[in-house]
């Protein structure tokens, strides 16, 4: 008790005098940088989600092959939830006597999209408004493709089975329209009460029914909860993960985004919160020695020192999360124009983030430095130059980096990216602390070479040996990641929006009839001005895995399960797609005619427990054939182009029956010839991908306006690391300005010194930073986002002329007040 | 040892010695020290700069350890206890004053003379300190932070500070070395004074001629041996 109330009596009065304005400032900046960082990103997550879920239409769905227990509904009402219905089959759609296509019929009911939007027009890739509501009844909205393959406009009257109905609305975009190719038939939505009438759903027929839900997560989430358990083994829920790859990749990569920058706020803050505590320590020494021979022992040094940390843990969190909590409240209010979504209230779980980063921040990194200070000798009261207590270095920092490491895993959850950031930060520590050395020395010979301020300034570098390795190491990782931020995070998000270049493919055809092909794509070509690409396409089943039927194994993931269920589609190519890359294994070649193989996408291969060298046989439209497993890919999702899971090597399945698959770019104003497309080639289906382009183009634009936000405290962060480094000599330097004064040199001279040395310091430590912005930037391109990175060549001038200007100014800025004062009130302190 | 306590002995010193490693090899500064202070005593180091005044107060206060020989201060033997037992002992029974004040520049007056008390937990502190303060003549200066004292001032505090404990034993190191001769003298009255007053004994190093024979006893050292 006593020494907790001395503790905090003796922190309040070094607050009060300034004494842990640095640390504390340091701690604060760091929680309010990461809980503000925690707050909107959690606010943006979820509105990207919510975005997802637009695609979902809903924010949860229940889809099963038997109609759902209607009970669900009511549950779900009684949670607050919003519900609606649709039903989905294939089946004939006639259009007087002569004209019949098949359609996937979609009974839609009240409510229907609960997220999201339907978009129709009045006329065939006409204007296209958002409709308002669904189909009246003895109404149908039907898709371009059905349109053209029954030869009939908006107007015409349609039956399917025993009702007739009226097509008032061209069918554009529907929510809920997965581009993978499993639903091939074009869509005619139709009221949900109209489906009964039509009397077409027979036992066995293949009907998906589907209940939507949207309402607040934690709703939700009890819903799941509840209604989990009593799902029959054929129903299964979807929810925003599951609303597409594009989309999930997209937003996958923009959280990586945005985790970055939290991730290197902290890394920031704690170097900056070393530095001040270290200079606490240094300064404290004295009074600790003072405190000794007045009768402290140890242990109560030990103890007020940690009830001090303590303090300043739970303070520095509280607020550091408030002013975080109101950070992330001007920046949600400043993105609204620019991000263009309605941000979700947020949730207080960021604020936690907050007391976690104080305490690994100050008890990892400034608790050492405190900690040291019980030893220092009692004998310093009489004896001044004693050194002060040694840091086991290796071992504190080894153990703080630890916990850095850990917290930083626990916040992001991805080894890789954590690795990457805290190992590049960590070998530029190392290559600064090198590199100073250098400096050091390599000064020693300049001196004399320079005027008089420059060489006084040189000297002080090389005079001052270890403080000013720890000035280059403290500049250069706050210059890297003031780089890091402009030149690079520009260059990143560049290249994350080329992934989506202006004319990626936004129209898929399928059911191309091969004959057929050479006439459409010259019709493509001609007509429409696209570059088609096409792909022959079969679906087949896994049936065995090294000879083993697929029944027989124990496979438990997910996507294998999924993958083995189902039919696959299936292709075959000598050239590797470009938004494929070989992870393992060797692809087989341009102009391969041996043997047949198998390349398969890493995700189903890990869920199949598949590698490289495996056997798979498969069975196409009776036929079965075997391959090896050659290669493992990696795709990338979200390129636009037509992606496989499996892919042969040419030869093994040409003979069998097939169809073509082909991807384009069609300019806005040529949509409109997309009709005699469909009118020309009716059994070709048309995929129009330009609403799932755009919705991803969206996430990618909002995420990157978000990022540059986010990217301001950790900007803030590196500001404070600048300042803690130029703390570090701050003392040394008022006692020498005082004692040159004194000397009879006048303040310019004094102030030109010291901006030679910060400029020097400066261009060093920009060098480096460039150095470490470039590794990094490159590292993360290429293994975390999976981009591909430009090296700007701004980067190594923009280095040095921006590390040693704003080194320079800085330094020179905070160490005027200490020139300026007057040397005899600084010499009677001494 | 008790027994030497009882007698009126509060520092007594056998064959103490303090050797330190230097470039040129074990170097000695203080060698076969045998000396006896009584309760109340005044009792002034002199001698050279380097002859082993300082180490040999620091010895004396536990403040650092010897090489060879024992040190008992107020009956206990210094060389049997660890850092927190010596620095428990101080707490107890030890006050100090220094050539550079030593006032903790964050702490007003008063809060640098609160200081050991509130280490030794009591909760008296401020009441105490203000009386200490106002017995040497700084009654007006008790929210001023050390920057904003004189030195004559600033040691001032720093003899409030030592003197507010009752301390048995006050060891002064150079206490007079910063001050002009008036503020010296003013500072050695207050010392002397109180330490008559508190029948405190003390233990000051100095090369002050006057302060030293304001003594009762001059003790002088030279090349680490005493020769008085």
């Amino acid at each position: 008790m006593k020494t907790l109330a001395w503790a905090l009596r003796s922190l309040a009065r070094d607050l009060r005098a300034g004494e842990l304005t640095v640390l504390v400032a340091a701690v604060v900046v760091a929680v309010t940088a990461i809980t503000a960082v925690g707050f909107f990103t959690d606010r943006v997550a979820r509105a990207i989600r919510q975005q997802a879920s637009a695609v979902l239409a809903a924010d949860l769905v229940i889809r099963s092959p038997e109609p759902v227990a209607r009970v669900f509904l009511d549950e779900a009402h009684a949670l607050g939830l919003r519900t609606a219905e649709a039903i989905a089959f294939p089946s004939v759609v006639l259009a007087g006597d002569e004209a019949s296509s098949l359609a996937t019929i979609e009974g839609v009911g009240a409510g229907y999209p609960l997220r999201g939007e339907i978009r129709v027009s009045t006329q065939m890739f006409g204007t296209t408004t958002v409709a308002d509501g669904v189909p009246a009844r003895g109404e149908a909205w039907a898709e371009p493709g059905l349109l053209g393959q029954l030869g009939v406009d908006v107007g015409a009257a349609v039956q399917v089975g025993t009702r007739t109905l009226v097509i008032t609305r061209v069918l554009e975009y529907q929510p809920d329209q997965n581009p993978g190719f499993a639903n091939l038939a074009p869509s005619l939505l139709v009221n949900i009460d109209d489906v009964a009438e039509m009397d077409v759903i027979r036992p066995g027929s293949r009907v998906t029914f589907r209940q939507l839900y949207a309402g607040e997560e934690a709703a939700l989430a009890g819903f799941r909860a509840r209604v989990g358990p009593r799902l029959g083994s054929e129903a299964a829920f979807r929810d925003q993960k599951d609303a597409g790859e594009q989309i999930n990749a997209a937003i996958d990569r923009a959280q990586g985004f945005l985790t970055l920058a939290s991730l290197v706020t902290v890394v920031l803050a704690a170097v900056a919160t070393a530095m001040a505590a270290r200079l606490y320590a240094l300064r404290h020494l004295d009074t600790v020695a003072l405190m000794k021979s007045m009768g402290a022992t140890q242990v109560f040094i030990e103890r007020s020192s940690l009830a001090q940390l303590i303090a300043i843990v739970l303070g520095t969190s509280l607020a550091g999360s408030v002013l975080g909590y109101a950070a992330q409240g001007v920046l949600a209010r400043l993105s609204v124009g620019l991000l263009q979504i309605e941000l979700p209230p947020s949730t207080v779980t960021p604020a936690w983030l907050g007391v976690l980063t104080s305490t690994t921040v100050v008890i990892g990194f400034a608790l050492p430095h405190l900690w040291a200070l019980k030893r220092t000798p009692p004998l310093r009261v009489l004896r001044h130059d004693l050194p002060p207590p040694a840091l086991a270095t290796g071992v504190t920092y080894a153990i703080a980096l630890g916990a850095l490491f850990g917290m930083i895993y626990a916040i992001v959850r991805d080894l890789k990216l954590v690795g990457v950031v805290v190992g590049g930060l960590l070998a530029l520590a190392c290559l600064a602390g090198l590199a100073g050395f250098g400096l050091v020395r390599l000064a020693a010979r300049f001196r004399g070479v320079a005027g008089v301020a420059w060489r006084y300034g040189i000297a002080n570098i090389s005079r001052r040996g270890g403080e000013s390795v720890i000035q280059i190491v403290g500049f250069g990782l706050g210059l890297m990641v003031l780089l890091l931020l402009t030149v690079v995070r520009t260059d990143l998000l560049a290249a994350w929006q080329r992934t989506i270049p202006p004319d990626a493919p936004n129209y898929f055809l399928i059911n191309i009839d091969p004959p057929s092909w050479p006439a459409l794509r010259k019709f493509i070509e001609g007509e429409l001005g696209g570059r088609p690409s096409a792909l022959p396409f079969i679906r087949g089943r896994l049936i065995a895995i090294g000879g083993i039927p697929v029944q027989d194994l124990a496979i438990t993931d997910p996507q294998g399960l999924s993958f083995i269920r189902r039919e696959q589609n299936i292709t075959w190519t000598a050239e590797l797609p470009a938004s494929n890359a070989v992870r393992a294994g060797t692809w087989w070649g341009a102009g391969h005619r041996g043997e047949p193989q198998v390349s398969l996408e890493e995700g189903v291969a890990r869920g199949l427990g598949v590698s490289v060298g495996d056997t798979l046989t498969f069975n196409v439209g009776g036929e079965e054939f075997t391959a090896p497993v050659t290669s493992i890919r990696h795709v990338q999702w979200d390129s636009f182009a037509p992606n496989f899971y499996l892919m042969l090597s040419p030869g093994l399945a040409e003979e069998l029956p097939q169809t073509y698959i082909a991807s384009f770019y069609v300019a806005p104003e040529k949509r409109r010839l997309l009709n005699s497309l469909v009118r020309q080639f009716p059994g070709v289906t048309v995929f129009d991908l330009e609403a799932i382009l755009a919705q991803v183009r969206m996430i990618v634009d909002r995420a990157s306006a978000a990022v540059q936000y986010v990217f301001l405290f950790t900007l803030l962060a590196g500001v404070m690391v600048l300042l803690a480094a130029v703390q570090v000599t701050r003392d040394e330097r008022r006692f020498e300005s005082a004692i040159l004064r004194a000397l009879g040199a006048d303040r310019r001279t004094i102030l030109q010194g010291v901006a030679a040395e910060f400029t020097t310091l400066g261009a060093l430590a920009g060098a480096l930073a460039a150095f470490g912005a470039t590794a990094i930037g490159l590292v993360l391109a290429e293994r975390v986002f999976d981009l591909e990175f430009r090296i700007s060549p701004w980067l190594w001038p923009a280095g040095l002329l921006f590390g040693s200007a704003l080194v320079g100014l800085t330094g020179t800025l905070a160490t005027r007040k200490a020139v300026n004062e007057s040397p005899v009130v600084t010499l009677r302190e001494a | 040892m008790q027994d030497r306590k009882l007698d009126g002995i509060v520092l007594r010193t056998q064959g103490l010695g303090k050797q330190v490693s230097s470039p040129e090899g074990q170097l000695t500064i203080l060698d076969d020290v045998d000396l006896e202070i009584r309760a109340g005593e005044s009792v002034a180091l002199v001698g050279p700069s380097g002859a082993g005044k300082t180490t040999l107060l620091a010895l004396l206060a536990g403040l650092d350890q010897p090489s060879r020989g024992q040190v008992w201060l107020c009956g206990e033997d210094l060389t049997t206890l660890d850092e927190d037992g010596r620095a428990r002992l101080r707490g107890r029974r030890v006050g100090f004053v220094f050539q550079s004040f030593h006032l903790v520049p964050s702490l007003t007056a008063l809060e640098n003379v609160m200081l050991p008390l509130e280490l030794a937990g009591r909760a008296d502190a401020a009441v105490r300190a203000r009386e200490v303060l106002d017995a040497v003549g700084l009654t007006s200066r008790l929210s001023h932070y050390p920057k904003q004292l004189s030195g004559g001032e600033k040691q001032r505090v720093a003899i409030a500070r030592a003197f507010v404990t009752r301390p048995e034993v006050l060891f002064a190191d150079e206490p007079t070395g910063n001050l002009d001769t008036a503020s010296g003298e003013r500072v050695a009255d207050l010392l002397f004074g109180l330490n008559r007053q508190a029948r405190t004994t003390l233990v000051l190093v100095t090369h002050e001629r006057d302060l030293a024979r304001r003594c009762d006893r001059v003790i002088e050292i030279v090349a680490g041996r005493l020769v008085t």
